[in-house]
């Protein structure tokens, strides 16, 4: 298991990768963007994007805005 | 009004937070006619669906939307926020707000023009939040800007068109430059000003969707913009210290 920063939450994790990371939450599926330690990983690289103790993971939805 | 190159069905770009309910959200922007709907991006809240649910809303509002950076305070916050928001929204549009001051909300221009060069050279097509100086807007046209986006007051306080002679400046000094007044507008008149002064279009959210009655004051706001671009092209009179009757003097009965 990983230590990983979820959405500023502290979270275990088995997934190795970005792409397993969101399948393990159940967004496999979600509308989402992500971005790892601050830099945007596209949807297509999620597969290929490892991940590693004390990453800092942010997965964002659309929502409202002005 | 063109932007990018793209023709805009109109002249009114409508917010899509606050309202009190996604249905009247739904007949807000029906009675505004809105052109564009400002959207944004937040976290993901433990497979909620949030986001899905919110993206069909749009999706059936049938018109362009507008991914902004709220609440972004650094260039890299901006630029990653702005990546994040093109795939999700699948749109080269970003509003861009750096934001350099937590009680007035207002952009922090260096932070803003330079996360404006760094999204034009990313192939983003950058509306920039800006404050209404003038040499900003300068540097953001030569960060690749296309359009620009000057205050008319801080964010969601309502105030109007606080700076007339720097806007009416900034008008007269790109007049070629589609300009939008974005954030500080409270009612349909000032709407209407800003579209008397030359300004292209009005960005609001909190006037209408904090509004008592949201879906009549969407209204009220699409009926202003569009009494002020008449009249605008309507040519005006010029405003005169001296009186000058209206009614014919000739031919007055004589009755002192």
């Amino acid at each position: 298991m990983t230590r990983l920063t979820l959405n500023g939450d502290s979270i275990e994790s088995a997934a190795a990768t970005l792409a397993a990371l969101l399948d393990e939450r159940g967004l496999a599926t979600t509308k989402c963007a992500t971005a790892v330690n601050e830099a945007f990983v596209p949807a297509a690289a999620r597969a290929s994007h490892p991940l590693h103790p004390g990453d800092r993971v942010e997965i964002v939805i659309p929502t409202q805005g002005g | 009004m063109q932007v990018y190159g793209t023709e805009l069905a109109g002249r009114f770009l409508l917010g899509t937070a606050l309202y009190p309910s996604p249905a009247v959200m739904q007949e807000a922007f029906r009675a505004s006619k809105a052109a564009v709907a400002t959207v944004s991006v937040r976290r993901e809240g433990a497979g909620s669906g949030a986001g899905m649910v919110f993206w069909q809303i749009i999706a059936g509002l049938g018109i362009p939307v507008l991914p902004n950076t709220a609440g972004c305070h650094s260039v890299k916050e901006a630029v990653i926020t702005a990546h994040m928001a093109r795939e999700l929204f699948d749109t080269r549009w970003i509003k861009l707000e750096v934001i350099g001051n937590s009680d007035t909300l207002q952009p922090d221009p260096f932070g803003l023009v330079e996360a404006a060069r760094i999204l034009t050279g990313d192939g983003f097509q950058v509306f920039p939040y800006m404050t209404e100086d003038l040499v900003l807007a300068d540097r953001l046209l030569d960060a690749g800007c296309e359009v620009l986006m000057p205050w008319g007051a801080p964010i969601g306080t309502g105030l109007g068109l606080l700076n007339r002679y720097a806007l009416r400046s900034l008008r007269a000094h790109f007049p070629d430059v589609p300009m939008v007044i974005d954030a500080g507008l409270g009612l349909p008149s000032q709407a209407a000003e800003a579209m008397e002064m030359g300004f292209d279009a009005v960005l609001l959210n909190t006037a209408v969707a904090k509004a008592g009655d949201p879906v009549a004051m969407a209204r009220a706001f699409a009926l202003a913009i569009e009494a002020g671009v008449l009249a605008r092209a309507a040519d005006p009179i010029e405003p005169r210290d001296m009186a000058a009757p209206s009614t014919p003097v000739l031919g007055k009965a004589f009755l002192a």
